[in-house]
């Protein structure tokens, strides 16, 4: 399943290695990556996909929501059929 | 390739403007389940609604999840049971079964204690009739509705005469607390087979056997998209229409995945902008957006039309079946703007009359006197279902004689159903015009002036 992830936390040294340790961890495979910093908040977009994942999707949802909150990042993972379906005729 | 903007836009939909899947409702029909005897009904309506609903809590939680939308409430809509107890004349025992049903179930309610008697009823379903107000005292999850009016019929003038008494004696019979019973029961004209919302759902006779219809909301994210726009209302009808799109599709995916999940068909999206009483989930709001001072003021008619034909107009390209009540709902006490408008005197009975006729439902959860007579409150019925009939469209009464308070007071029913200041009704009796019966003709539909 293709999945978008929301990254917001405080800019800091080694998000982006904490979060793909984690992704890398449960399995979830990265396609694109975008990412800025709006002013002391760092806001990353990435695409991924599950399908090498063992997990549910509700479980992996909870999963990463609970490292994130471990190292101070909202981490929240969604199906991309939402994104799509809204903004894809 | 989605954009970023198109990712935070959907995101910012959820987290800040009160995005949400209202209902999933599953239809489920009890032709099969009925006996001329009324505990054997009773218990083969709980089984079939507990084995064909156990799974709607769990499914509606991981769709919520896998989406990251909130779905509100998972409810349960049934035959009329006025049809499905009249060969077993143990109507009681189906209200009870059906809230047991409920429980366990764990849905949060159940709609179909209905009767379709706009031209005519039954001897069976006058007695029907008469134990709605009992149903409704003794069962927690229970709603009604009755249809007393349709375009094609007229309307049935004995039924709505009936319906102010029983109106009265729900709100008695639930006077512990604060009436509610009557909030729990809607009277309409051209009431619709697949509506998903309560407390007017429920499954039409000519629906499939489990079928699953969605209630999108989001009025908070039409006022965040209208705050935006500073241009003529032209811009303002475009951007509602663009917004009711999105919000629509949500629903649309929603529902499909819903009735695979549950292995039901995929009946219609409602998409109606319903409100709840939390701040920033209002549609008096969306009104007042668009320049009114207040809901109420002279313009609220016009500028809820514009709302409500571009709630349609949008919805409807965004999903394969749109039906349901799809458009704006404006009950009084499950608005923030509309509660206040009501207690500072600036919407009137007779103005919230006048939106009812642009709007998609009708006079939804006002609060009156307790004293009000049953008269006049069938009289407020006639009003409304006139303006159903004549405008060929669903209209409703889901008024609240509040036993033992009078203007001035509130009355607080929490959750999603609010609370509400009591409204003025004229003082003026319509006893007489009331107590003829009878019916009023089907109007004409052409040579319309």
């Amino acid at each position: 399943m293709n999945v978008i992830i929301s990254v917001i936390g405080k800019d800091r040294i080694g998000i982006i290695r904490d979060v793909s340790t984690f992704l890398a961890d449960l399995n979830i495979n990265i396609v694109d990556i975008s990412q800025t910093l709006m002013g002391e908040y760092f806001t990353m977009i990435m695409r991924a996909n599950t399908e090498k994942s063992t997990m549910p999707i509700d479980k992996l949802i909870v999963a990463l929501r609970e490292k994130g909150e471990a190292v101070g990042l909202d981490i929240n993972l969604r199906s991309e059929e939402i994104f799509d379906a809204m903004h894809r005729i | 390739m989605l954009t970023d903007k198109e990712i935070l836009e959907t995101m910012g939909m959820v987290s800040s403007q009160h995005l949400d899947v209202r209902c999933i409702t599953m239809g489920i029909s009890l032709f099969d389940c009925i006996s001329e005897d009324a505990a054997r009904t009773a218990t083969k309506v709980y089984d079939k609604i507990t084995s064909y609903a156990k799974d709607l809590v769990s499914v509606g939680d991981k769709i919520a999840t896998m989406y990251g939308v909130p779905v509100v409430n998972k409810r349960v809509s049934v035959t009329p049971i006025s049809l499905v107890g009249a060969a077993s004349g143990g109507y009681l025992e189906l209200a009870l079964a059906l809230d047991r049903a409920a429980a366990e179930a764990g849905i949060d309610f159940i709609g179909g204690y209905t009767a379709l008697v706009q031209k005519g009823a039954t001897a069976k379903e006058n007695s029907f009739l008469e134990t709605i107000p009992e149903a409704l005292s003794r069962t927690k999850k229970v709603c009604s509705s009755v249809n007393v009016a349709s375009s094609r019929a007229g309307i049935n003038m004995d039924a709505v005469r009936k319906m102010g008494e029983i109106v009265k004696k729900a709100a008695y019979l639930t006077r512990d607390e604060d009436s509610i019973g009557c909030a729990k029961l809607v009277v309409f004209a051209n009431a619709v087979e697949d509506n998903p919302f309560m407390a007017g759902a429920f499954h039409g006779t000519g629906e499939a056997d489990k079928v699953i219809n969605v209630g999108v909301s989001g009025p908070g994210v039409v006022k965040a998209a209208l705050e935006k726009v500073e241009g003529d209302l032209t811009e303002v009808a475009e951007t509602v229409k663009k917004t009711a799109f999105k919000v629509t599709r949500v629903g649309q995916l929603v529902a499909k995945t819903a009735a695979e999940m549950l292995g039901g068909e995929f009946g219609i999206v409602d998409l109606s902008l319903a409100p709840t009483p939390a701040v920033g989930d209002s549609v008096a709001r969306i009104l007042e957006e668009m320049g009114l001072e207040r809901v109420g003021a002279c313009g609220t008619t016009a500028a809820l039309a514009l709302l409500n034909d571009a709630v349609k107009k949008g919805g409807i390209m965004a999903s394969s079946h749109v039906g349901g009540l799809s458009g704006a709902f404006i009950p009084v006490s499950e608005d923030i703007g509309m509660i206040e408008a009501a207690a500072m005197g600036a919407l009137p009975m007779e103005k919230l009359e006048a939106m009812t006729a642009v709007c998609s439902v009708g006079i939804d959860m006002v609060a009156v006197p307790g004293d009000t007579p049953a008269e006049v409150i069938s009289a407020m019925i006639a009003d409304e279902a006139a303006i159903g009939v004549v405008n060929h469209k669903t209209t409703a009464v889901r008024v609240i004689p509040v036993y033992g308070k009078g203007v001035g007071e509130d009355v607080s029913f929490g959750g999603l159903l609010g609370r509400a200041p009591i409204m003025r009704v004229s003082g003026y009796s319509p006893e007489k015009f009331i107590s003829r019966g009878g019916r009023i003709p089907a109007p004409l539909s052409s040579n319309k002036n």
